[in-house]
Formats: C-alpha cells, structure tokens, sequence
C-alpha cells in the first residue's frame, strides 16, 4: 500500500541496486518498515505492542530452538531433561528462565495490543482483516504456550494437560474418542508429551506466517490511530523510520528492563511451584490452575457449575471457545462508525468500569481455588463479559451520540490544519 | 442479521450463568458459609519468615552455613531423602578443596556393578557420582516409611510455597495439637504414625520430628538447636534447588545495567529524531 506521498525506495549502492533488480528484499523491507511506510503522526504508547510482540516472538524461537538442543521430549526423563538444561548447560538457567518468562511476557504484550484494539475501535472498517488474523494468532499463541507448558513434565504440566485435553471429552458423541486419539492414550503420556513437542517447535512458525499477513493486511489501509481519524494529508503522517523505529526502540527497552528483572530476579513468580514436582499421575495437586495468562477463561470454564438445557461442563467449554471467538464478530457487533473511545462517551464508560473490572474479576477468579466466593464473582463477570460483547456493544453503537472528531490527525496534534482551513481537502472525517 | 444471533447467543450464555449464580447463591445461603470450614482451612499456618545470606536482589551465599547444611542433610535427611540432582562434584561451590570433594564423596556408598561378575553391588561414591537414593525403589521407600514416599530433596525449596521458609518452618513446626482444633474437628485427630504440623498443608504428615538439639556436631562450634539445623539446612536446599542463584543475580545486575544504559541512549535518540516535528498538543 501507500499514501501517495510515501517515500520510493531509490538505492544508491551499486551492489543494491543489483540486489533490487535481482530480489528486491529490501525494497521490502523499506517499504514495510522503513522510510517507505508513513505513519499517522500521533500514534501514542500503545501502538508500540505490536512492534513488542513480533519482538517477543523472535525472542522465544531463538531461545525455543536451542532449549530444544539439550531437551528430551520423553516422560521419563523430560523432567530430568529440564533440570539439566538449568544446572549443567552452559547458560541453560537464562535459556529456561528467558523462555518461560518469555512467554508470560509474550502473552502480557499480547493482551495489551488486544486492548489497545478494543479501545481504539482498532478491528474496524477498513481493518477488520488485520483484526482476524489477529484473533487467529491469539488462537495459535494461545495453543502453543498451553503445549509448551506441558514439556517440563511437572504436576502441573501432567495435570494441566489432562484438564484442558478433557474439555474434548465434553462434546456430545465424539467427545471421549476424540480425547483418546488427540493424547494418543487414556490419559496424558509419553505419545501425548511428543505430539506437544512436535507442535510446539511447529506452531511458532505457523505464528511467524500469520504474522507476516497480519502486516501485510496492515499496510493496506496503515495504521490506526487514537483519534480514529483516518490519514488524509502528508502532513498527518510521518516516515516510520527514522520516527517509529526510534520511538518503538526506546519502548523495547523499557519493555526489556522489566521482562529482564523478571528473569533474573523473580524467574519463577509467574509459575507454580507444583511444576517443580515431576509428573505423578497418582498424585492430583491440591488446586489445578493454568499459567497466569490462561485465568480469565479459565474462569469463565469453571463459571458454568449447573446444567441448563445443555451439561454444565459441555456449556462451560462451548462459553470458553465462544469468549474467544466472539472476538472474530467485533468489526460487525460495533456498528459505530467512530472508532476512537476517546469519542464514544457511552462505549467509553462501559469499556473502563465494565469490560476492564470483568476482566480483572476473571483473571483473579481464574486464578482462586474453585471454591465460594470466587465461582459466584466469576459468574457475574462472565455474564457480563457476554453481554458486553454481544448485547451493550451492538446497542450502544446504535444509540450512542459521538463527541465531534477533530478535522484530521494534523489538527488533532497541531491545533489546526491549513488545509481544513482552505477547504482543500472536503472528505468528512469517519 | 450477525447483531440479532449476537444478542441471543448472548443473551443465552448470560442466562446460563446467572442460572448457576442463582443455584450456587442459593446453597451459599442455606448453609451459611461460603466454605465449609475444615481443620485444614482453619489452623493451616503460611510459613514463619526466614532470612538466609542468599536472599533479596544482592544475595550472597553464605558458604559456612551451606556447609553445615550439608552436613545436617548428610546425617540426618540422606537417611530418607534422596538429593538426586546434585552431583557430589557440585560440593566444591560449597567450598570444599578438590580432596575434600573426593574424601565426602568416597565417605558415600552408590550402586555399582562388580567389573568381574556383572552383578550388582556396591563402591564408594566419586565426585562424578550423583547422591545416591537411600531405598532402592518406591515401594521400598512405602513400606519403610507408614506408606508415605520421602521426597527428593533437591528442589524442595522451588516447589513448595514458601520455598526455604517451608522447609523451615516444618521442620520447627512440630507441636502438640491444639486443643481447641480437637473441640472443634473431632474427625481430624491425628492418626497414628502421623505427626501434627500446621505448616503441612493437611497438618498431619508420615515424618516424625527428624532433629533435636545437639543432634549433630557441627566443625565451626556452631551449637546445633533445632531451630539452627533447620536454618542450615534450609539455606542448603535452597542451593541444591538452584545452585546458579547468586550466579543469576549477579549476571542481572550487569545486564540491568547495560540495557538501562541503552534504553537512556534510545530516549535521547528518539527525542532528537522528533525534535523537528512540532510537539503534540494533547495526549492521545
């Protein structure tokens, strides 16, 4: 894509210049992320996530792969496996420790990115495919952080796994065969712990793929802003290098001053010590709890403790996936043609005392034993959570009265725009 | 058409939910609580503070102590508990010159295969051997032990809550069981060949107090309480559970230090980079 103003890759280097006529990657590359690509000038913090997660996403393949070197997916000695890998190899605690916390910090970016996307309207037209592929990536994220989990072969990875692989064992007919066959046994074990191997390596350059659509999809109509104004004139974007890549290398480095104090100081806060227990098919832990980033559906699965027209478990595993998927029917529930919350009073205050606390009841809900009173809070939240996505935000789009947008993104930032002033550009701001 | 199926499938999970609010609000009502109240919930105690050398962000370990942990554990725990990540090689970051590595491996008895005969027998350990498992298999370890398996000792303190305070804290924990707790649970009296600890998670568990004072004879002239022996030997199997800790905040430190420096290198780039573009006027 591009604005017309967009500035054209012009090598000067005799040996670039032979490279663009041969194979023009960094044509590529300079219109993707470099002065080719002009972005709306007032992107504020939270358009850094998306740079932060492909950042997190490199970050565990290169630790994934050569973890990979010193593991071995067997459950007799997977769990020896990981202990040598943090007492023998050479570096092996950082590799360890960078790629777990790797992964919470993965999902952290991830959730931010997500909610940057509901407050600013970010799935909307003309971007919606940039929104579906996005889901799809939480999707295989989400797979490939639950599989990876399993491979230490702790309690909690052995349980885990029975847990989450017996939400198939819900669906009506099917559902026990399919369990049998997806774990390759009657309950997780060394079939199970290689298959989760084998996807686990796969999945991530599955990831890498969807990535690249997702960018690609984003270039079509470039980015969102937080006015929610759409690009009109030169002067509402600048080049992304030098002014992104600048703005977004000091964002990664405040990301990695935490990420890294995680590692190297708190490395195992986000686990559970039961993962420290080797795999005991004979031994349930006390309270089966998934990683952190897993809570406020697993909050929502274990909401649904009576039956109603449908078993309470199949409701809760169908409440579960629906959590998730209804997240692919936003760009059609939102009919507001404003996107910005900074201009939908109505969307905004049940975005901040709604959605927000529901999801934090959920996420520490997800987390407490399944005992009163956390099942009564998080059923609260999960009905809630439903409504908010399928009932207030299809009525609110409808009668809600939006704040008036400013003319364009130059005027958002500079006060005015010259060319609102001369008329020049007469297009109605969306 | 998609908002109309939205509402109702809404509108049907939310129905679904509140109906089991509804019959979980209920049974909350009728018996009173939102938990029936166990002996396990009421008088379960979180860990007693512990402070060791190696805590905190500057951690150091304090080698003397580590030493007399080992030595508790030698004594004492090995009788039940086997350690079965450590390598005795490991023992010199405990300090040891490389003899005395070899001297308290040797001092150890592994499994060994007779050179002539193939059978299976017994050597003195060497500084490659592991700590070597006290039973010879589960079921051995069962049936001396009321049934009860000893855990391996090596990351006690990074598998339990609490880490090295639990360890502690169950050592020191032992106690008659409250009066108040028999009044109250009749049922969960502790049965025989069990022992009352409030830091046990169901407060009774198979191993009987396993230190008393004076029970080993440390070199330093450290006097050994109880309370002494469960610090040292807390702090060692905080080591065995990660023996690259001090190694791991050290290195923080240094990587802290050099991408702070960049991250102040990268604002200042930024600002530069945007000082030509006129500054917002409102925050977006």
């Amino acid at each position: 894509m591009s604005f017309p103003w967009a500035k054209h890759y012009e090598p000067k280097a005799p040996l670039m210049r032979y490279l663009d006529e041969k194979l023009p990657l960094p044509r590529l590359v300079y219109n993707a992320i470099g002065g080719g690509y002009p972005v709306p000038r007032n992107l504020n913090y939270w358009w850094n996530f998306g740079v932060l997660a492909g950042f997190c996403l490199v970050l565990q393949i290169v630790t994934g792969v050569i973890l990979a070197m010193h593991y071995a997916a067997n459950a007799g000695v997977a769990f020896a496996s990981v202990e040598h890998i943090m007492r023998d190899v050479n570096w092996g605690w950082l590799l360890r420790y960078a790629h777990a916390n790797g992964a919470s910090f993965f999902f952290a970016v991830i959730y931010l990115h997500i909610f940057r996307g509901f407050f600013y309207g970010s799935y909307k037209a003309p971007r919606e495919m940039v929104w579906l592929l996005g889901v799809v990536i939480f999707l295989l994220l989400m797979a490939t952080g639950f599989m990876g989990y399993v491979l230490p072969w702790g309690q909690m990875s052995f349980w885990g796994a029975k847990v989450i692989t017996g939400l198939f064992g819900a669906i009506p007919l099917v559902g026990e065969p399919l369990q049998v066959w997806l774990l390759g046994g009657f309950a997780p074990d060394n079939a199970a712990l290689n298959r989760f191997f084998s996807l686990h390596y796969l999945l991530p350059f599955v990831i890498a793929g969807v990535v690249i659509l997702h960018i690609w999809a984003l270039h079509i109509p470039g980015s969102s802003n937080p006015t929610g104004v759409e690009v009109k004139s030169e002067s509402d974007t600048v080049p992304f290098h030098p002014y992104f890549t600048a703005k977004d290398g000091f964002g990664l480095g405040v990301f990695l001053l935490v990420y890294l104090a995680f590692v190297f100081f708190l490395p195992n806060y986000l686990g559970h010590p039961d993962n420290y227990i080797e795999a005991n098919p004979m031994a349930t832990p006390a309270h089966i709890v998934p990683e952190w980033y897993f809570w406020p559906f697993y909050a929502i699965l274990r909401a649904f403790t009576a039956d109603f027209i449908l078993p309470a478990k199949l409701l809760g595993v169908l409440a579960m996936f629906a959590s998730i998927l209804v997240w692919f029917f936003l760009p059609w529930l939102d009919k507001s043609p404003v996107r910005s919350g900074h201009y939908r009073p109505l969307f905004r205050k049940f975005f901040w005392f709604g959605l927000i606390p529901a999801m934090a009841v959920l996420f520490y809900c997800g987390g407490a034993p399944a005992e009163e009173p956390y099942v009564m809070l998080s059923q609260i939240a999960t009905a809630y959570y439903f409504l908010h996505f399928l009932v207030i935000l299809p009525i609110v789009s409808m009668v809600e009265r939006p704040e008036p947008l400013p003319f364009s993104i130059t005027e958002a930032v500079l006060g005015s725009d010259k060319q609102a002033v001369l008329g020049e550009n007469t297009t109605p701001a969306t | 058409m998609i908002r109309l199926i939205g509402i109702l499938v809404g509108l049907g999970f939310t129905v679904a939910v509140l109906w089991a609010f509804g019959s979980g609000s209920a049974a909350v009502i009728g018996q009173g609580y939102f938990v029936e109240p166990t002996a396990e919930h009421e008088f379960h105690e979180e860990p007693k503070p512990l402070h060791l050398a190696s805590d905190g962000p500057f951690g150091k370990w304090d080698l003397q102590q580590l030493q007399r942990g080992y030595q508790v554990y030698k004594e004492v725990c090995s009788a039940c508990h086997s350690l079965k990540y450590v390598a005795f090689r490991d023992l010199a970051q405990l300090g040891y010159s490389e003899a005395e590595v070899k001297a308290t491996a040797a001092s150890w008895t592994v499994p060994g295969v007779d050179p002539n005969t193939g059978e299976a027998t017994t050597r003195p350990g060497t500084p490659t051997d592991y700590f070597p498992s006290p039973f010879a298999n589960d079921i051995a370890a069962r049936a001396a032990n009321n049934n009860a398996i000893p855990p391996d000792l090596s990351l006690m303190t990074k598998a339990r809550h609490g880490g090295a305070a639990y360890v502690y804290s169950l050592l020191t924990g032992y106690q008659e069981q409250p009066a108040e707790l028999l009044e109250r649970f009749p049922d969960a009296k502790t049965g025989t060949g069990l022992y009352y600890n409030p830091y046990f998670p169901n407060l009774n568990l198979a191993m009987a107090p396993p230190l008393s004072d004076g029970q080993v004879t440390y070199a330093d002239g450290t006097p050994a309480t109880v309370d002494q022996m469960s610090k040292d030997v807390a702090a060692f199997l905080t080591w065995t559970a990660e023996p690259t800790l001090i190694k791991r905040k050290q290195t923080g430190w240094a990587v802290l230090g050099f991408v702070l420096f960049a991250t102040i290198l990268a604002w200042l780039a930024k600002q530069q980079v945007w000082a030509g573009v006129k500054p917002k006027r409102r925050e977006d």
